[in-house]
């Protein structure tokens, strides 16, 4: 068997490992326009789902967001094809221009469509499928409420708000079905206001009632014990931590894209990368310190997720490093138009990303019954 | 373990306390059963055991409540919550997580219980409950008794002292039940855990009860005893308690096996008589069916087997129908074909009612043939007031609306002295039922459909109901109900059919059909087989003619 080849026992690997994976192949995506690379990417991301998602519902997720991808890619060129007229290059049709008033003078609707915008459009709305593609990836990869069990303590107020809310919404969802199978049986449509309200009306209070039986549940089972935190320390907590997140996010951007310069230094980059973490660790040390709660078989991290995650950061890096370097072929030409080349260096890079199929374990619901040896046993005995 | 000093509850604007004069204790390890009828404040005394009344509820509480020495009035649910487990009436809503695992395990990581621990006390459980096939399962897919046990597990995985369990068993099926009890059973015997149970289905848990808390009317102390006291004065008591006070046994018998033996005599007595035939008078019952079942198959999207097999049913005027089977055996399904709701596979039998296939009948005229109670009542109601659905109970049936509301004049005789002006979700269980029941029939459906009606109704309302659909039977109504409690289908139905997956494996007059089944057979058929009796009922009037 395939999991037989390398030495990790079955089991899913840290969802976090999966997400940094994830990211690293969506930086590498964001470095380029080269449309050879983009698919290496998104075939790479497939690749790996393929061989190492669970099946679990969440596991089509890779699909919906290819077919996400799509969509944007049209609404790209099209968007191209409308605002986007009167380019250089080949024309390939041409649209009546619309005749707008002069307070809109930059924005020209319709005329010349050319080749050189369709390249632009393609290679730009395939950057953007390729990044949701890594997204869906991830989705598919890292079971959604596994990742919310390894938010820090200080958002697990957070985390469990969020938890609860997926639960309730496919109740509601069915609640729904109910009711308006309900309102048949008395003899009504379901059209119009009145419809609107009787339908949401048994819904909104099923809900609530739900919500109250939770929430005494929750508290009957010990939820909150932890309360013996000062109002303010918890406050200040989490201002640190949210105030670092955000400030963590900017600065990924301002990485990413270079962001404005303030006397020759890029502060939207690494100086407010560095600010973030170090806020959101301090907020995290001062509320982990003050929690009580304990974790039911957290997902150990452990040398297969170092190794899922340095694969993926490996890709990210390659990209990064060749387009400060000016490496050619990455930003595909299409002014003129001219076919793309294949820098083998970065080729090489995204190809690590494709590692994680054999180096991560496959996980424990995809193994056969029986090949398990603790099943193994049991069918001796 | 538990004392409840002097206790009464206020809710906030109630002028009659919803409990009140409370005054015993529960010792270690004791099984305390509490009984009473609905809205007599069970909930409410097993709620302010953790002190989910007052600090959740609302409403004051006077007197004093402690539990293993500690006091609620200075400790809230959470600071209970290593002492007391509490499972509410839906487990289902209960529930944070969504995987059988992590729920059994979300209670301790509360209390912060180190990662070994947890492990070990997760496996105790799982093997406790029997539930360790089932451990990676998402919770929804669990059947109704399943969950009740991962409800329970998830609670005693920080080994409480105290278990307090509000209706464990009235929504399952016999089997089901029989599950639930025989695991609080070993609880109780092994583990030494001290049980407060409230249930309506006192047949199913009343010889398992050291002591019993019986809230005779609200406002009310309580009258606490050993079983058998209790039992000898209650208002509501199982059938085998019921035959033991009619037949005049002492001590009472609790459970099927006493009464068996002190019946050898009124076996005896009774070899002689047949009950009465339940057919009903011949004015209602005639041959000419008023819905046809004709080999249809059912099959839900997404799933590969169907819910029903080529199933064939003929249901009479003036007949009750119970349709008996275990959760998911396709009893629902079976309704729902009947209202139209479902249509059969294409080409795989048809559904025919009154005339019509209801599935091609529009709304508005659906309730002139055929009338659904769905398991939830509450979901048919939507309007603020009584009076606000009755009158539109009336404009859907088309009544003209002047003077009286022809549906508030049925409700009055369902459920006499009903205040129109209450919102419907005020209503007791039994008085909602009632609700819905009017404004399904004020259409004159001549099929009507119940889906588990006795859920959540106690012994009153439960006697009450029968009289409604015996009454609505002898007006040449046919009537199904889809139900697990083999009670009331003695009580009340003339014929049973049984389905197993999805087919039906049994179909006879009630007696033939539940008497030879060890799931479905009433407690007096069981004390008295081999004769043919099902109901106290029936005892009575026969030995009343036997002098």
């Amino acid at each position: 068997m395939v999991t037989r080849m390398v030495g990790f026992a079955p089991r899913s690997l840290h969802p976090g490992a999966w997400w940094v994976w994830a990211l690293g192949l969506a930086t590498a995506a964001s470095r380029t326009t080269n449309p050879f690379l983009l698919l290496l990417i998104v075939a790479v991301a497939g690749y790996v789902v393929a061989a190492r998602s669970a099946p679990t519902p969440w596991a089509r997720s890779y699909a919906t967001f290819l077919r996400l991808g799509l969509v944007v890619l049209a609404l790209r060129i099209a968007f191209q094809v409308v605002f986007g007229g009167g380019g250089s290059g080949a024309v390939l049709f041409r649209l009546p221009i619309l005749p707008l008033p002069g307070w809109a003078s930059g924005v020209q609707i319709g005329g010349a469509f050319t080749l050189d915008g369709l390249l632009g459009a393609l290679y730009d709305g395939l950057r953007l499928a390729t990044l949701l593609a890594c997204v869906g990836a991830a989705n598919a990869l890292a079971n959604p409420s596994r990742l919310l069990r390894c938010v820090p303590a200080a958002l697990y107020e957070m985390g469990v708000a969020v938890v609860v809310t997926m639960t309730l919404a496919p109740q509601m969802v069915s609640d729904v079905g109910r009711v308006r199978t309900a309102r048949r049986l008395r003899g009504h449509s379901d059209r119009g206001i009145r419809g609107f309200g009787g339908v949401a009306m048994p819904v909104m209070e099923g809900a609530l009632d739900r919500s109250l039986a939770l929430a005494a549940a929750m508290d009957s089972r010990g939820y909150g014990r932890t309360a013996g935190i000062p109002v303010r320390v918890r406050r200040l907590t989490a201002a640190l931590v949210l105030g670092g997140l955000v400030g963590v996010c900017i600065g990924v951007y301002g990485l990413l894209e270079g962001g404005p310069d303030i006397a020759g230094v890029a502060v939207l980059g690494i100086p407010m990368l560095l600010a973030g973490l170090a806020a959101a660790a301090v907020g995290f040390v001062i509320a982990g310190r003050r929690v009580r709660r304990s974790r039911y078989r957290p997902d150990p991290w452990r040398l297969p997720e170092w190794l899922v995650s340095a694969c993926g950061l490996c890709a990210g890096a390659t990209l990064v490093i060749g387009a400060n370097a000016g490496m050619a072929g990455l930003i595909a030409q299409y002014a003129p138009a001219v076919w793309p080349t294949l820098p083998l260096v970065a080729v090489a890079g995204i190809l690590v990303g494709i590692l994680p199929a054999w180096l991560a374990p496959m996980p424990a619901s995809r193994v056969d019954v029986g090949s398990r040896p603790d099943e193994r046993e049991q069918v001796a005995a | 373990m538990i004392s409840f000093d002097q206790v009464s509850v206020f809710y906030s604007g109630a002028t009659i306390p919803a409990l009140a004069a409370v005054d015993f204790e529960v010792a270690e390890g004791e099984l305390c059963l509490v009984v009473g009828r609905t809205g007599t404040g069970k909930s409410t005394l097993l709620r302010s055991v953790n002190g989910l009344v007052p600090h959740f509820s609302g409403g004051t509480l006077h007197g004093r409540v402690t539990v293993d020495g500690r006091d609620t009035r200075t400790h809230p649910p959470r600071e209970l919550a290593d002492v007391v487990g509490m499972v509410a009436q839906d487990p289902l809503a209960g529930f944070v997580t969504d995987v059988v695992e992590d729920e059994l395990a979300y209670g301790m990581e509360s209390l912060g219980l180190a990662p070994a621990v947890m492990r070990r006390r997760v496996e105790d459980t799982l093997d406790l409950l029997g539930l360790a096939d089932v451990r990676d399962r998402p919770l929804r897919t669990l059947s109704g008794g399943q969950r009740q046990r991962v409800a329970i597990g998830s609670v005693l995985t920080t080994h409480p002292r105290v278990l307090v369990l509000d209706e464990p068993t009235s929504a399952l099926d016999p089997v089901a039940a029989e599950e639930v009890l025989s695991a609080l059973h070993r609880l109780v015997h092994d583990l030494g855990l001290t049980v407060l149970l409230a249930e309506h289905r006192l047949e199913r848990v009343v010889q398992f009860a050291d002591r019993i808390v019986h809230l005779s009317s609200t406002g009310e102390p309580p009258d606490i005893g050993t079983p058998a006291e209790v039992m000898q004065r209650s208002h509501v008591v199982p059938p085998v308690v019921e035959l033991g006070r009619l037949a005049g046994w002492s001590p009472l018998p609790l459970s099927v096996r006493d009464a068996r033996r002190a019946a050898p005599g009124l076996r005896e007595r009774l070899a002689r008589s047949q009950p009465r035939p339940r057919i009903p008078d011949s004015d209602g019952a005639t041959a000419d069916p008023i819905a046809k079942v004709r080999g249809v198959t059912i099959t839900y999207a997404g799933t590969r087997s169907p819910a029903l097999r080529d199933t064939s049913l003929s249901i009479a005027r003036g007949e009750i129908v119970a349709v008996m089977g275990r959760n998911g055996a396709g009893k629902s399904t079976l309704l729902n074909a009947l209202v139209g709701l479902r249509k059969p596979d294409a080409g795989r039998g048809s559904v025919w009612v009154d005339g019509h296939d209801p599935a091609a009948l529009p709304g508005r005229t659906l309730l002139r043939h055929v009338g659904l109670v769905p398991s939830e009542p509450a979901d048919l109601l939507y309007a603020e007031t009584v009076h606000g659905e009755c009158a539109e109970a009336d404009r859907a049936a088309g009544l003209a609306s002047q003077g009286a509301s022809p549906t508030a004049a049925l409700l009055e005789r369902l459920a006499p002295g009903l205040d129109p002006h209450l919102h419907p979700r005020d209503l007791s269980e039994g008085q909602r039922l009632a609700l819905v029941l009017a404004v399904v029939l004020v259409s004159e459906p001549p099929l009507i459909l119940l889906d588990e009606p006795t859920r959540g109704l106690d012994y009153t309302a439960k006697t009450h109901l029968v009289t409604v659909l015996s009454d609505l039977a002898r007006r040449g109504h046919a009537i199904v109900l889809a139900t697990h409690d083999v009670e009331l289908v003695a009580d009340v139905a003339t014929r049973t059919v049984v389905l197993a997956d999805g087919e039906v494996v049994g179909d006879g007059p009630t007696a033939e059909v539940v008497v030879s089944s060890p799931a479905f057979a009433p407690q007096i058929a069981k004390v008295l087989t081999p004769g043919p009796w099902l109901t106290v009922a029936d005892v009575a009037s026969a030995l009343a003619e036997a002098g």
